[in-house]
C-alpha cells in the first residue's frame, strides 16, 4: 500500500513538474481572470471573438465584454502594450507553442489603444 | 471552547456578507458597464448633407482628419487608400468653379452590394455601407460596380492600425462613416473637422434632427440620382 501510494505521488510531482516546463512562459499583462474561467477562455476564446465579430460588425451589436479589443485591453504586455510584439507576448506565445496561425492581427491591432494614441499623437 | 466557535462563526458570517456586499455591487456595474449594444436599428437612416457653398476649394481638412482617424498614408498613388476626397468641378458654359468633398456615398440600393460574389460588401440595418473584411476575397468587383469610385483595394501589408478601424492587406475598403464613433454616439471625423462646417451628418429619418430639418428646407440632390441607388449623402449648391 506505502509503495503504491508513493508510487502514485512520484507519478504525480513528475507528471506536473514536466507540465509546468514544457507550457510556455507568458507575458500575460495584468492577468487573472477577466471575463471568464481561464480554462473555459483557454478552450473557447476563438468561438467567442469569431461570432462576436459577425455580429459587430454586420449587425452592429458590439459586445464589449468579449470584444477583441477588450482582450488586448487586459492582456497586452505592460512593457510593450502589445500581444504580439515579442515570441513570448500573450496570442503569439500560446499561438507558437500550439502551432496554429494567428492572423487576427494582419488587420486588427495588437496594440493597446491607448499606447497606439499616444504614439499617434506624439507623430 | 464555545465561546471560540461562536467567534468563528460570527467572524465567518460577517465576512462573508461584506464579501457578498462587495461582489454585488461590482457586477451590477461591470453588467452596466460592458452590456452588449442592442446593434443597428433600421429605424436610424445615417446621412450626411454637404453644403458646397460652404466648402472651400484648396481646404482638405476633411481629407487630413479622414486619414489622420483612419489611418489611411494620406498619399494619393492609384495604389493607395483614398476614403475621401477633394473634387473641384467648373461648369463650362457659367464658369462656375465649386469644390466638394466625394465618398463612399452609403446607397440604400448599393451596386456594391450586389455584385459581391462572398457576401462581404454589405449594407447595415442603418444604412452603413461596409465591407465585411473577414469574407472580402479581395476580388474587386465592387470597385468596378461603384458609380462614385469610392473604394480602394490594400496592396500592401500595414501595421499600425488604428485599434478601432481594422485595415489589411488583399481587401477593398471604403468610408465606414466612422462606425466605430457613431456606435459610441460620436460623428464622422471628416464632419467633426470641416472649418466651415459644411457636412451635417445625422439620422435622416428622425424628424427632429438636424439632418432631416434642413434636407427638408433647403435644395440638396444626390450626386447620380438617375441610378435610382438613393445615396444618404446629399449636396447643396451644384
Amino acid at each position: 500500500m506505502k509503495l503504491l501510494v508513493s508510487l502514485l505521488l512520484t507519478l504525480c510531482v513528475s507528471l506536473a513538474w514536466a507540465g509546468e516546463a514544457a507550457s510556455p512562459k507568458l507575458d500575460i499583462g495584468k492577468g487573472g481572470q477577466c471575463v471568464e474561467d481561464t480554462q473555459w477562455m483557454r478552450k473557447n476564446h476563438m468561438h467567442l471573438l469569431k461570432h462576436g465579430r459577425d455580429d459587430a460588425l454586420r449587425l452592429g451589436i458590439r459586445d464589449e465584454k468579449h470584444s477583441l479589443k477588450t482582450c488586448i485591453e487586459c492582456h497586452a504586455s505592460t512593457k510593450d502594450d502589445s500581444v504580439t510584439a515579442r515570441a513570448d507576448s500573450f496570442c503569439v506565445g500560446c499561438h507558437k507553442y500550439e502551432a496554429v496561425k494567428l492572423d487576427c492581427f494582419e488587420c486588427h491591432s495588437g496594440t493597446r489603444k491607448s499606447a497606439w494614441l499616444q504614439q499617434r499623437n506624439a507623430k | 471552547m464555545s465561546d471560540m466557535d461562536m467567534d468563528r462563526r460570527n467572524f465567518l458570517k460577517t465576512s462573508v456578507g461584506a464579501a457578498a456586499v462587495a461582489i454585488a455591487p461590482g457586477m451590477l456595474l461591470y453588467s452596466v458597464a460592458q452590456a452588449k449594444s442592442e446593434g443597428a436599428s433600421s429605424k436610424v437612416r445615417w446621412g450626411m448633407l454637404i453644403d458646397t457653398n460652404q466648402c472651400k476649394p484648396g481646404c482638405n481638412d476633411c481629407v487630413t482628419a479622414c486619414n489622420r482617424e483612419n489611418g489611411l498614408s494620406g498619399e494619393t498613388k492609384s495604389t493607395d487608400s483614398q476614403w475621401i476626397r477633394k473634387i473641384d468641378i467648373k461648369d463650362i458654359s457659367t464658369g462656375r468653379e465649386i469644390s466638394l468633398p466625394m465618398m463612399c456615398q452609403h446607397c440604400e440600393n448599393p451596386p456594391c452590394v450586389d455584385v459581391c460574389p462572398t457576401n462581404a460588401s454589405m449594407k447595415r440595418a442603418d444604412g452603413i455601407v461596409l465591407v465585411d473584411k473577414h469574407r472580402c476575397i479581395g476580388c474587386r468587383y465592387c470597385m468596378m460596380a461603384c458609380p462614385y469610385k469610392a473604394r480602394s483595394f490594400v496592396h500592401e501589408a500595414l501595421t499600425d492600425q488604428n485599434p478601432d478601424v481594422p485595415r489589411g492587406k488583399g481587401t477593398v475598403e471604403s468610408c465606414t462613416l466612422c462606425v466605430h464613433r457613431i456606435d459610441v454616439g460620436g460623428k464622422p471625423a471628416c464632419s467633426e473637422a470641416c472649418p466651415n462646417k459644411a457636412i451635417v451628418f445625422g439620422d435622416l429619418n428622425d424628424e427632429n434632427s438636424e439632418i432631416a430639418q434642413k434636407v427638408r428646407s433647403v435644395a440638396s440632390v444626390q450626386v447620380r440620382a438617375d441610378l435610382r441607388l438613393n445615396p444618404g449623402v446629399r449636396y447643396q449648391g451644384i
